[in-house]
Parts: C-alpha cells; structure tokens; sequence
C-alpha cells in the first residue's frame, strides 16, 4: 500500500437478500483523484455495492451488510444517503432525476438554492427567504464551467438534448462543495458517441482537481479510455482489479461472462440443423416504445420450427421485441408471419394470427390473479378462437363449456406437475413456478404457430425452471412450435435454443449458434459487433 | 415552419375553453340587453366579491395538487368566525378583522388535517379532498346546529333557530354589509368601485409573485413538477404539501368573509358548498389546468363566469322566454366544465408520456 490514505476502501464486503447471498468478500479501494471502473454484468452486485456505499435504507431493511467501508481511513456506517453526502460522495444515477419545468440553474442547485434575508423570516422561518438568482447563476455556471462543457444556464431541461441532461445531473454534485468521489452509473448509456467523448474530458478533467470517480459502464472502450483502474465482478465476487493499461476489450468481456464449467448443461441438447428451414416470421426495422426497454431498429428472420433467443443486457430492449409484436406496447415497423403481414398495436390481431405470448410479467400481464386455475387456461383461446364455447340458437346465444374447460385444466395441470389443489383453486394462491406453468398452459391451450416466451424462469425455483424449460422443448420437438424465448441468463438461452440474437441499444448486435463461445456472446452484449472491435 | 404550427396549435389547445366562453358570451351580451354601464358595475363587484376566493387556489396547483376542493374547509372557518361575530353585534370593518382573526386558527387546524390526509392520497387529491369537504361539513353542521346556542352561547335570538339552539338558515349580514367594498368610497360615473377590496385582492397577487420566489415556493415549484425528484434532493415533501393547503385554506377563510360581505347574507348551510365549486369553474373557464394556473387565469376566469351568470339567465329569457334556461345553462356549463378540463388534462398527459417514449427511441424510423 502506498502512504496516501484511500479516499474509499471497502473490505470484505458482503450481502445476502433473503438467503441469496449477491456479495461475497469484496475488497478494493480508491485514491483521490483515480478513476475506477466497474464492470459486471446485470445481476453481477454493482448496484448492491453501490447501494452500500450510500447505505440506501434498503439495504438496512434486509438485514444490513457485512464487512467494513473506510472514508478516508475512518471506518463509516451510513445510515441514508444525506449521511453519505455529507461525507462528499456524490451518486450520478442511471435515470435522471431533474425537474423537467426548471432551467439548468434551477436544477443544479436543487433545494441548495442561494437565499437573501428579508423580514418576514422572522415570523415564518427560513424557508420564506427569497431567491438570489444572480448568484444561483453564477454559481451554476461555475459548476457548468468546470466540467468543461457548454450549457446555458437559463434552458429548460424539458427543451434540452439528452447529454445535456447527462451534463445537468453530473454538474448538480459538483456544486456541492464538499463532493470527493463521484459515482456516476451508467452514465454514457443514454449519451451519442460525441457527447460521450465530451463526457469522458470533463471527467478526466475532474479527476485531474482531484475527485475521485467510480464509472460504471458496459461500454468497455470507455472504461479503457477513461478509468486508471478496473473492477470486474462477476456473481457477486471481484474476478478481477487490474490496471487498465493492461489489458483490452476482449479479455474483459471474458472476465465479465465466463462461468466455471462444471455447472453447464447436465443435459446436452441436440442441435439440429434448422438453418435450411422456410422463414415463418420476417421482423423489418421494428421499433417499441416500452418504457426501460425501447426497441430502436430490429430486423431478423425467425426460421419454421426453431428456438430463437434474444438475450442481452437489461434495458438494451430485449423484452421490447416480444412485447411490440403482440401489441402490448406502442410499436411500428413490419412483421410478416407466413408472409401475410400482422397488424401491429392490437394484441387481438396477434392472437388470431396464431400467436402466443408469454410474459415477463406474470402477475399483472399473465394472469387473472383472483380467478381459477381453469378460467385462466381457457381465457384466451375462448376470447380468440371461441375454443371451449358452445353456441346455442345458431350462435346467437354464447355459452362456456365448463366440463371441457375442466378436462383441459386437468390435462395441464397432470402434463405441467402444477402444484394445486384442483382446477378452480385461485391463480394467486400458487406459488411463482406454478403460476409460470399456468401461463404456459394458457399460451398451449391457443394452439399457437408462433410462441413468444418472456424471461420464463424469472424468479422462479430450481426445479420448475428445468420443468418449464424442458416444457418448452417439448413442444418445440412434438408440435414444432416455433418459439421465440427472451431472457437475461445466456447459460439458460444457451440451453435452449437453436440461434441466439444478442440485442443491444434496442438493436440486434449480432446472431449466434447457441454453441459459440461465451466469450463471443459477452463481446455482442457490449455492442462490440463482431469484427469492429 | 410544422414547428410553428405546432406550436400554435399547442398555444390554442390551451387557451381553447376562454376562447369558447368569450365566443358564447359575444352572443349572449347583445341578446341579453343590458347596458354597458351596467355589465361593467356587474364585473367589477363580482370581481371583487369572488378573486380572492378563486385566487386561494393558485398555491396547492403550484404544489402540484390539483385543484384544491379543500379550500371549502377553509370557506367553512370563515362562516363560523362571521357567525360569532354577528352575535358579538362588532360591525364594520372592525367586524370583518374580527371574523378573519376568529377563523384563521380553525382554517389552520382544518388545512393541516387535509394535508395530512391528501399526503395519504397522493395523486388522488382532487377526489379525495372533494369528499373530505363533505365529511367536515357533517362536523360544520353539528357545531353550528347543535353546539351553538347549547355549547357555545349566543346570545341574539334572531341568529338561532326557535328551538333555542342551532343557527337559522339565512343570516342577515347587515353590520358588515359592504364595509369593506365602501371603506374607501370612489365613483367613476355612475359606477361604484370597490377600492379597499381591491387594494386587498392587488396585496395577494404580490404576495403570490412574491411567494414563488421564495425557498418555499421554489420548493413547491419543484415538487409539483415531480415529487419523487423533490424527495431526493431533500425538500420535505409532506411537511411542504401540508404547508400549502394550510396557506390555501387559511386564504379561503378570508376569501369567503369578503365574499359575504359583498352580497350580505349568509346562507349558513350552503354557502360553502357553492364556494369551491365556482372557484374551481371559474378558474378552469379562465384557461387553467389542473397542474398549471396564472394569476391572469384567475381574473379572466372570474370575468367570464360571472359574465356567463350574469347574462345568460337574460338571453335565455330573451330567446325562449324561460329564464330557468339560463339559470340551468350556468349549472351545466359550471359541471361540464370541470369535467371537460379533467379529460382535456388526462389526454394531454397522456400525450406527453407518449412523446417522451418517442424521444427514448432517439433517431430512428
């Protein structure tokens, strides 16, 4: 060690949610004026990390951490992020927090604002202090200046390009006098290579004055550009602290995402061949606007009979695609299944077509929470393809054919090992696993030529994963459903499917075998698209 | 050039209900036959009656809470402090100091439950204090029915009900009846104004600039605009929201006592529940929404909507020779225009977040 004193140093830190243990003995530190880079993939404990640091109250509420953090050699317990501030540790988060009606000024010196006394404080407290406004801009524009950017200080945020915003929010924790170490999480993601670039000055620039900085970014490149130092963690465990000078994009992609090999595939999957087969489904320049998961530009054949998985980062648009196409989310572009091409923005149309979606979000998209086992099945094909209905007076008269809903249900329920106590029993009485293979019985019960399976195994126990998983090959093989699968865990995509699209920046950044290295698929999930890097 | 069209059309959408009510009321004037003289005595002393009413409901809409049925609460503090008054026979502007210094503290007591309750029901503050004002005109009624006269003396026979306890229905306000619109008398021709009134109104519109740029009001600006933001940055969310309705219904106490001593009697049951009810007409007439309003909007809202009221029982007798016609077409118009700037407000919501989803998407077809 070195005589300076770290800034920061957090030694043998851990966490454990709820018996699931997310941070393992993590130990590095941080020197004044160093930029440290921290890379992992999602799920990797960066944000539990982070969120230690700060000691964000959620952390208390599970139980508290292990380990200790030192503020310059101090040990320090922070129990809500005002103590962490006072402390000179400023937080840059992934999702702005500016007021979109307030000017940059306003922003920046958000409920620090500068004050003038006047009379009527003596009666009503302080908080009826008026504003100094030309103080307040000459102290934003310090701040501004700085980082070495150009933004007026009078420009609305709601009229202000994206960086800007970027630049607002990184100017707000420099104002604060006190600020040491700024963390900034994820902060180029949103930004155009240029406005990165800029970025990536005006934080060397701080650095140079002597704040210490944490970058977390998936942008490889930019932690080489930037960082002195970097940190990969990798299942909640530092894999690696290296100096960024020695090494490059591909070896820290494979630190990122190699896992020991003991644990893969118990059961080896035959791939068959399928690249000979018809395309059932032409994806052209499709765009979603769903909310942390936009899709910009995704164009891909989806060939008869396979398992397609589109895996990738969270919030890289992913689990847009599925959405878009089955009309949940405002979305635009062209898909053609079987050649005839699908109305987009009606879930209605979709299901006609003779697809099946199933959701990421079981509880508020899947299910009818608060209805049985049996209506949940039948719901959608009896609103769609009038299955399990019997006409009366010429189809006049509508009416729900219980008894084959029931022996439906109870096939499912047989065929899927759902737990329960019968077919009427509630929806919500079930437990996560049960409830995924619900919705799986109801995606079946459709009959679809097309099934679109969204994080199937999120959040759901060991052993109904590999039921729901082997589920799905199952179908694939017997019925040759073709099924387009979504998920965050690669190894489980891997497993699974045929071809793999690895989505990124709401594009497709490249389509492997599921038997390509890991290596590769790490290299597509952080936009190095093959070749350029 | 779409640009500007845009932003024209933008600029009409927002202005589209003025414009729709001096349309109506350009129609109506004529019709209706009454003299310029008296059309301008009419807005003038309406103007005075009802701005500071209307005016009450700026802070809570800068706080971000909507339209502030609230302010009944304080409507109802200033009743009872011009009840007790009356009894006590303190007349002039004496007496309306006196009401405004006994309703204040009960205006207080009421805006701090109301804010602790809206801080229960966020997002939901317009219903929630629109039911809230029932609830406490339940325990207005028992104190002034029941309470007063029994619990609380009074002792002018001619105030409570012949029982022996309880207030009558109306209240003749004739001690204070326009003190305070004739305390600084002034008459251009033949027409009366209003000066101390006002003087008053003019004080409260420099309080408002004035509270905005203060800590405070800055504070609520930005909470407003976005709470969870204000939440981070360390602004005391709750504390501040309870703050502003308690300015607001504090405000509508004095409100509502210049309201009745412009028109002189009290209508001890009922006043209140027309109070908030027109306030809030008459600032959505006036081009407010429920998440942004001017102190322009006030006074153009009031000028409409009294314009509205006071003509169009005339034109409607005029026309079909029904004066009920017009007497029921202000009802309407005030009902339908509440609900008119509640959808107008959702679609526009909605539409933004529909735009800030396209600008995600960045640059691509």
């Amino acid at each position: 060690m070195s005589a300076e004193v770290p800034i920061l140093r957090m030694e043998n830190i851990g966490k454990e949610f709820f018996g699931n243990r997310v941070l393992q003995s993590v130990t590095f530190s941080v020197m004044p004026g160093q930029i440290v880079g921290l890379v992992g993939e999602n799920g990797a404990g960066k944000s539990t990390l982070m969120n230690i640091l700060f000691g964000m109250p959620v952390i208390q509420q599970t139980g508290g951490y292990e380990g200790k953090v030192f503020i310059d050699g101090e040990e320090v317990h922070f129990q809500d992020p005002v103590d962490a501030l006072d402390k000179g540790i400023g937080m840059v988060h992934q999702e702005f927090s500016l007021i979109p009606g307030f000017t940059a000024t306003e922003n920046i010196l958000l409920n620090r604002e500068s004050t003038k006394y006047n009379p009527v404080v003596e009666i009503f407290g302080d908080r009826f202090e008026t504003l100094n406004r030309p103080e307040m801009k000459t102290r934003a524009e310090n701040a501004i200046k700085r980082l070495g950017v150009d933004i007026s200080s009078e420009t609305l945020i709601s009229e202000m390009p994206v960086g800007h915003k970027q630049f607002t929010e990184i100017a707000r924790e420099i104002d604060r006098s006190k600020t040491r170490l700024l963390v900034l999480d994820e902060p180029t993601a949103v930004l155009a290579e240029t406005e990165a670039a800029v970025l990536i000055s005006a934080l060397k620039k701080l650095a140079a004055n002597g704040i210490a900085i944490i970058f977390i970014s998936h942008r490889l490149q930019e932690i080489i550009d930037l960082c002195d130092k970097l940190i990969v963690l990798r299942d909640g465990r530092v894999i690696k602290e290296e100096d960024t000078k020695r090494t490059n994009v591909r070896q820290i992609a494979a630190w990122m995402v190699n896992r020991d090999t003991e644990n893969t595939k118990e059961d080896e999957r035959k791939h068959t061949d399928k690249s000979q087969n018809d395309t059932i489904m032409r994806i052209e320049h499709l765009w979603v606007d769903m909310p942390g998961e936009t899709v910009r530009d995704v164009t891909i054949d989806v060939r008869e009979g396979e398992i397609l998985g589109f895996g990738g980062l969270a919030g890289q648009g992913k689990i847009g695609i599925s959405n878009g196409i089955m009309g949940l989310y405002a979305s635009g572009g062209k898909v053609f299944l079987r050649g005839k091409e699908i109305k987009l923005n009606d879930p209605d149309a979709s299901l006609r077509e003779g697809m099946a979606f199933v959701s990421e979000d079981r509880r508020g998209v899947g299910l009818l929470l608060d209805e049985g086992i049996d209506w949940n099945i039948a719901f959608t094909a009896m609103q769609v393809q009038d299955k399990f209905i019997k006409k009366l007076m010429g189809g006049l008269v509508k009416w729900r054919d219980d008894k084959a809903i029931d022996e439906c249900t109870r096939e499912y329920i047989k065929s899927l090992e759902i737990r329960c106590t019968g077919p009427k029993q509630r929806a919500i009485e079930l437990s996560g696993g049960n409830q995924q293979k619900v919705c799986l019985a109801k995606a079946f019960a459709v009959d679809p030529d097309v099934l679109f399976v969204s994080e199937p195994t999120r959040g759901i126990d060991v052993g109904a994963k590999k039921l729901v998983l082997d589920t799905l090959r199952r179908t694939n093989e017997e019925k040759g459903t073709t099924i387009i699968m979504t998920s965050s865990e690669l190894e489980e995509l891997r497993s699974v499917c045929d071809r793999i699209a690895i989505v990124n920046e709401g594009r497709i950044s490249g389509i492997l075998p599921a038997d390509a290295p890991a290596e590769e698929f790490g290299m597509l999930m952080l936009g190095h698209v093959k070749g350029a890097a | 050039m779409s640009d500007k069209k845009d932003k024209l059309m933008n600029f009409l959408a927002d202005c589209a209900v003025p414009i729709i009510f001096i349309g109506l009321s350009a129609a109506a004037i004529p019709l209706s036959g009454f003299s310029a003289t008296y059309l301008v005595q009419e807005m003038l002393s309406r103007l005075a009656r009802n701005s500071f009413l209307v005016l009450s409901l700026l802070i809570p809409i800068i706080a971000g809470m909507g339209l502030n049925f609230g302010m009944v609460l304080g409507a109802m503090a200033g009743q009872i402090g011009l009840i007790l008054v009356t009894d006590w026979a303190v007349v002039g502007w004496q007496g309306i100091l006196l009401a405004s210094i006994v309703g204040m503290p009960i205006a207080v007591v009421l805006g701090y439950i109301c804010g602790a309750v809206l801080n229960r029901a966020k997002g939901r503050e317009m219903v929630t204090s629109y039911i809230l004002g029932f609830f406490i005109n339940g325990i207005y009624q028992l104190i002034v029915l029941y309470c007063m006269g029994n619990i609380i003396p009074i002792s002018n026979p001619q105030l409570v009900l012949s029982r022996g306890y309880g207030i009558r229905n109306a209240i003749n306000l004739m001690g204070i009846r326009h003190t305070l619109d004739n305390l600084i008398p002034l008459k251009i021709g033949t027409i009366d104004v209003p000066v101390a009134t006002f003087i008053l109104i003019a004080i409260f519109c420099l309080f408002i600039v004035w509270f905005r740029r203060t800590k405070l009001g800055q504070d609520m600006r930005a909470l407003g605009q976005d709470m969870a933001v204000a939440d981070a940055a360390g602004i005391p969310v709750e504390r501040t929201r309870i703050i502003a309705i308690i300015i607001s219904t504090v405000l509508a106490c004095f409100g509502q006592i210049i309201f009745l001593q412009n028109i002189g009697t009290m209508n001890t049951y009922n006043s209140h529940d027309q109070a908030g009810m027109f306030a809030i007409a008459a600032i959505l007439i006036g081009g407010a929404s429920v998440s942004r309003a001017t102190i322009a909007n006030v006074f153009v809202g009031v000028i409409l909507f009294h314009l509205m009221f006071v003509v169009s029982p005339m034109a409607g007798k005029q026309l079909i020779g029904h004066a009920q016609l017009g007497e029921y077409f202000r009802v309407f118009v005030s009902y339908g225009i509440i609900a008119l700037a509640l959808v107008i407000h959702a679609w526009k919501r909605s539409r933004d977040k529909i735009e800030a989803r396209k600008n995600l998407r960045g640059d691509a077809k």
